[in-house]
């Protein structure tokens, strides 16, 4: 799910209450922005499979505040990362970490791809030879011709 | 009989076995990183006293229980007995953390249902709560004379977390 | 009373079930025809007993018995007498008591539709289908019993859960069941085609439509999913990979994968034991499915109140089943190999090269699903997999599935060349990628993944359009051409269609978060949002602060919206009713949040969302099961029956 924050901001016209546009429920767009993306990439704890920035749960919205408050405080990606995993374990990553314990789970599906063709294309090509007609050379083909002549069929 | 023909089955095996074990466990219980690593520093005002302040670093030097609680857990009030019991018997302190509550409401609650704790600090907005890991309400912590925690227990605290691992970790922690 | 005779219809149907699928097998193996005979109206009984016992469910939903736990548990008074009825499937034991409803109702299809086919095989099937039954009924009548009185009645039931209370329930898990129960009749015709030691041509033609009919059931059925969590949940997601998603997901993969690999099998009597397997392969996975809903093993929004005495049951009637079959197969492979050759560059190598790709990608999303579970149980740690992983896995293993896809519909059978291929795909190949290369600068942004989607999406369709010109051409008789052929098309090009609103979605789609106060305008993607009032609304079950939007564009009011905000009075968590304005080329959404309580003037939370082509994805599912009814339909599939007729009635002299 990916949302893409509109960054215009217009402002509110001052003397009618009414009549106005409405404003981004985030106060800094910019903040609000990468906040998102960074949240997009952690799991809502109490939600089922639902990831940081889109659950409407009590502790997402407490812990996008936090983010929100790290991200203005100017801190790397790296570092708001560590800040999660840290307090909840490498369960909160939405998008498994790349380590040994992981590598069969990324690189499984492509090894089995690529095992499955190179077995695909050796079967193909090992019945193609299998059946093909085999072709007879000249003396070879006297040879079948007499056979066939001693064992005519009767008419 | 074909021995490639088998591999579906054997690979179907494994599976199967791997679901037999994952019957017995919770996905739901996402252990604690801080195990084996000090609490996170913490000061918090007091529920009956709000004009005072707790801090973590006032238990040094004593073996302690944490349990978040809140007026609106429902789950709270199925430990909550439990928590009376073990407050009797005055093994170590128990302190609670009122978290993302009401200070009123909190309050009645505790003079509803009986107060085990020692004292209880407010968490309104949360941040201790998420400093700690905390991510649903029971929890609680046993933490020791340095500071360092060495158990959580996710959800209620049940006789038998009570016996089985909690007491022998007090008794181990003290000496 | 009604209760009890549903409850004494289920050990009936234990018994027929039983009876059925011992004499069926046994009665194959030995010849005996008066057992055999027995199957057919067997099937019938069955059927009958099931959906009595549905219908005692459905009466005590309906009249508000609530001494029987499970309306206590899942209903309430006030609930609207249409979710009454579909709250009988709302919950774990229902929704079995459905399964097995299904289960008998393809049986009794079979029982009914299968005058071509030999008494033998129909023998044979329906007793696998029984023994499968019998399963389901052992599993309700030991764990999951619907009928259970409770001691104490209640006044009012529980409630069904808010989010359930909606069209789509009554709609989505009928069919959803029906493709997935429908997995286990290929299943069943694998199994009694090993059973007989013989697999041929004919036996393809016979197991091709049903093979087809469950995954038509079982594609509409994700597809009415996917579209109500889309305007049900308000976030305008249309697909998580939660683990029941893609237990679904998985089976219809393999499904594809079969219906094609059966059309080699029927045409040239090849990729015979691939064929059984991938049969064998897609029940499996409906039954592991069940298992992974109904056992509590990974978390799930959809997953069912959970026990662990139930798991244990399903698995071991899943390692029985699956082990079974995989047993069976490995013993009698031997007999059903093929025989038959194609070179490397056919229309075979194609077909295979897609199947293999697409049961990669089962095998993906099967390992992306079970990996926590698989790092836990080996005590290594929690790990979680969402969407992050699905996506950047699952995509690069479909897309060379659509170019292939293309390039296997030209190739002849057996043996083609590459020169011959290139040029006829040539011309088709290069308007593709002018297309698909313009139209997302056209769209507004370019975007190397959008290229690529919507030129295979060109190659499809350009593809498809030419061969049918040419088919045409060959012979302007279309009412000769075998309705089948239209099918495949059809289908092919449904793809297309949802690869279309997929593609255009995640590429293009825009969001706004904003607060609202009346009176207040948003505006996204050249549409204009203004709030023009909120007003209390009450319902017969919740209360809702119900919006007023006025949509607008270029100055005019298109239409207004009526987004909700809905308090059920059994559930603290509100809910959100969206408000939707769909046209052809684009959705607009809009969704209710909370009361703001800051700043002064009464202010709320809104969502607003412009989704390109969105509705694209589910037209295109539906294209692809429109197409598959016309495959399915095909007159070869009942030629068979006339033949015989004939036969019988002796040629005239």
């Amino acid at each position: 799910m990916k949302y893409w924050l509109a960054l215009l901001l217009t402002l509110q016209c001052a003397f009618s209450s009414f009549a106005g546009e409405a404003i981004p429920l985030a106060e800094d767009p910019v903040v609000e922005q990468r906040m998102i993306a960074i949240s997009e990439e952690l799991r809502c704890l109490v939600c089922q499979n639902e990831s940081l920035a889109g659950s409407r749960a009590d502790l997402a919205m407490d812990l996008r505040r936090e983010l929100r408050t790290l991200v203005k405080a100017n801190k790397s990606d790296a570092e708001i990362m560590e800040y999660m995993v840290s307090r909840y374990g490498d369960f909160v990553r939405y998008r498994p970490p790349v380590k040994p314990l992981t590598w069969m789970l990324w690189f499984g599906p492509f090894l089995l791809l690529i095992g499955a063709l190179f077995f695909l294309v050796r079967m193909v090509r090992r019945q193609q030879t299998g059946s093909a007609a085999p072709v007879l050379d000249a003396d070879q083909r006297k040879k079948a011709q007499s056979l066939l002549k001693d064992t005519e069929l009767p008419s | 009989m074909n021995r490639k023909a088998l591999i579906p089955l054997g690979i179907f095996a494994v599976l199967v076995v791997f679901l037999a074990i994952g019957l017995t466990r919770d996905p739901h219980e996402i252990p604690s990183p801080f195990i084996g690593k000090p609490a996170p520093a913490f000061t918090a005002p007091k529920l009956q006293t709000p004009e005072q302040t707790f801090s973590g670093k006032d238990m040094l030097g004593k073996v302690w229980i944490l349990n978040t609680w809140a007026s609106w857990c429902v789950a709270c009030r199925q430990e909550h007995p439990i928590l009376m019991e073990f407050a009797k018997t005055k093994t170590i302190p128990v302190i609670g953390l009122d978290y993302k509550d009401q200070n009123t409401e909190g309050l009645k609650w505790l003079a509803r249902y009986g107060d085990p704790y020692d004292l209880s600090i407010t968490d309104q907005d949360g941040r201790i709560g998420i400093d700690f890991g905390v991510y649903g309400v029971p929890e609680s912590f046993l933490i020791d004379k340095m500071g360092i925690i060495r158990y959580k227990q996710i959800g209620p605290v049940t006789e038998e977390a009570l016996r089985d691992k909690i007491l022998p970790m007090v008794r181990e922690l003290q000496k | 009373m009604i209760p009890e005779i549903g409850h004494f219809s289920l050990i009936l149907a234990l018994f027929v079930a039983l009876a059925l699928g011992t004499l069926g097998v046994i009665g194959g193996q030995q010849g005996r025809a008066d057992w055999m005979a027995l199957a057919r109206p067997g099937a019938q009984a069955l059927w009958f007993l099931a959906t009595l016992s549905f219908v005692c469910l459905t009466y005590a939903f309906f009249t508000n018995d609530f001494s029987v736990s499970y309306v206590a548990q899942h209903s309430n008074s006030k609930l609207p007498d249409i979710y009454r009825i579909a709250g009988v499937w709302g919950g774990h034991e229902g929704s079995l008591l459905l399964w097995l409803v299904m289960l008998c109702s393809w049986m009794m299809a079979i029982s009914l539709f299968s005058r071509q086919l030999p008494d033998v095989m129909v023998s044979r099937v329906l007793a696998v289908m029984s023994l499968v039954a019998v399963g389901f009924l052992l599993f309700m009548l030991i764990t999951s019993n619907p009928f259970l009185r409770l001691s104490e009645i209640p006044p009012d039931g529980r409630d069904l859960n808010p989010l359930l209370q909606d069209p789509g329930l009554v709609f989505h898990p009928p069919m959803l069941y029906m493709g997935y129960v429908g997995m286990a009749v290929p299943f069943a015709f694998s199994i009694a085609a090993l059973l007989n030691g013989r697999l041929d041509a004919a036996w393809a033609r016979w197991t091709r439509p049903w093979a087809t009919a469950a995954w038509i059931c079982l594609t509409i059925g994700i597809a009415m999913g996917s579209w109500w969590a889309y305007y049900e949940l308000g976030w305008g997601g249309w697909w998580f990979w939660d683990p029941v998603e893609n237990a679904s997901f998985l089976p219809w993969l393999v499904g594809t994968a079969l219906m094609h690999s059966l059309a080699v099998t029927e045409k040239r009597g090849l990729f015979r034991s691939w064929t059984i397997m991938l049969s064998i392969i897609g029940f499996s996975l409906s039954l592991l499915g069940t298992f992974l809903v109904r056992s509590g093993v990974l978390t799930s929004v959809h997953a069912f109140a959970t026990d662990p005495k139930r798991g244990v049951f399903i698995l071991l009637f899943l390692s029985a089943v699956v082990g079974g079959s995989l047993t069976l197969f490995a013993m009698r492979s031997g007999k059903v190999r093929a025989g038959g050759a194609f070179t490397v560059v056919s229309r075979e190598t194609f077909l295979l090269i897609n199947n293999v790709l697409l049961t990669t990608a089962a095998a993906a999303v099967l390992l992306g699903t079970l990996y926590p579970l698989i790092v836990d149980a080996l005590n290594l740690g929690k790990l979680s997999v969402g969407p992050p992983y699905f996506n950047s896995v699952f995509a690069p293993i479909m897309l060379p599935v659509l170019f292939f896809m293309v390039v296997g519909s030209y190739a002849r059978w057996k043996n083609d060349s590459v020169a011959e291929l290139s040029k006829k795909l040539r011309p088709v190949a290069i308007v593709s990628v002018l297309l698909g290369c313009a139209a997302p600068l056209l769209a507004g942004a370019w975007s190397w993944l959008v290229a690529l989607s919507l030129t295979l999406v060109f190659w499809i369709v350009l593809s498809s359009l030419q061969q049918i010109y040419r088919q045409l051409k060959d012979s302007p008789n279309w009412k000769a051409i075998p309705i089948s052929y239209w099918g495949m098309q059809v289908a092919h090009i449904g793809i297309a269609v949802c690869v279309v609103g997929i593609t255009m979605v995640k590429g293009y789609e825009t969001e706004k978060d904003v607060r609202m106060a009346i009176g207040d305008t948003v505006e996204v993607a050249g549409y204009t949002f203004k709030l023009t009032g909120i007003s209390e609304v009450p319902g017969p079950n919740y209360n809702a602060d119900r919006g007023i939007v006025e949509l607008i564009k270029n100055g005019k009011v298109l239409r207004t919206l009526q987004p909700e905000k809905r308090t059920y009075f059994s559930s603290t968590m509100p809910m959100t009713e969206t408000a939707i304005d769909s046209n052809l080329v684009r959705d607009v959404y809009v969704a209710l949040g909370e009361r703001l309580t800051d700043g002064t003037s009464p202010a709320w939370a809104m969502r607003v969302y412009h989704k390109p082509f969105v509705t694209w994805i589910w037209g295109g599912c539906l294209l692809m099961a429109l197409g598959g009814a016309m495959a399915a339909l095909d007159r070869r599939y009942r030629r068979k029956a006339m033949a015989s007729k004939a036969v019988s009635q002796g040629v005239p002299a």
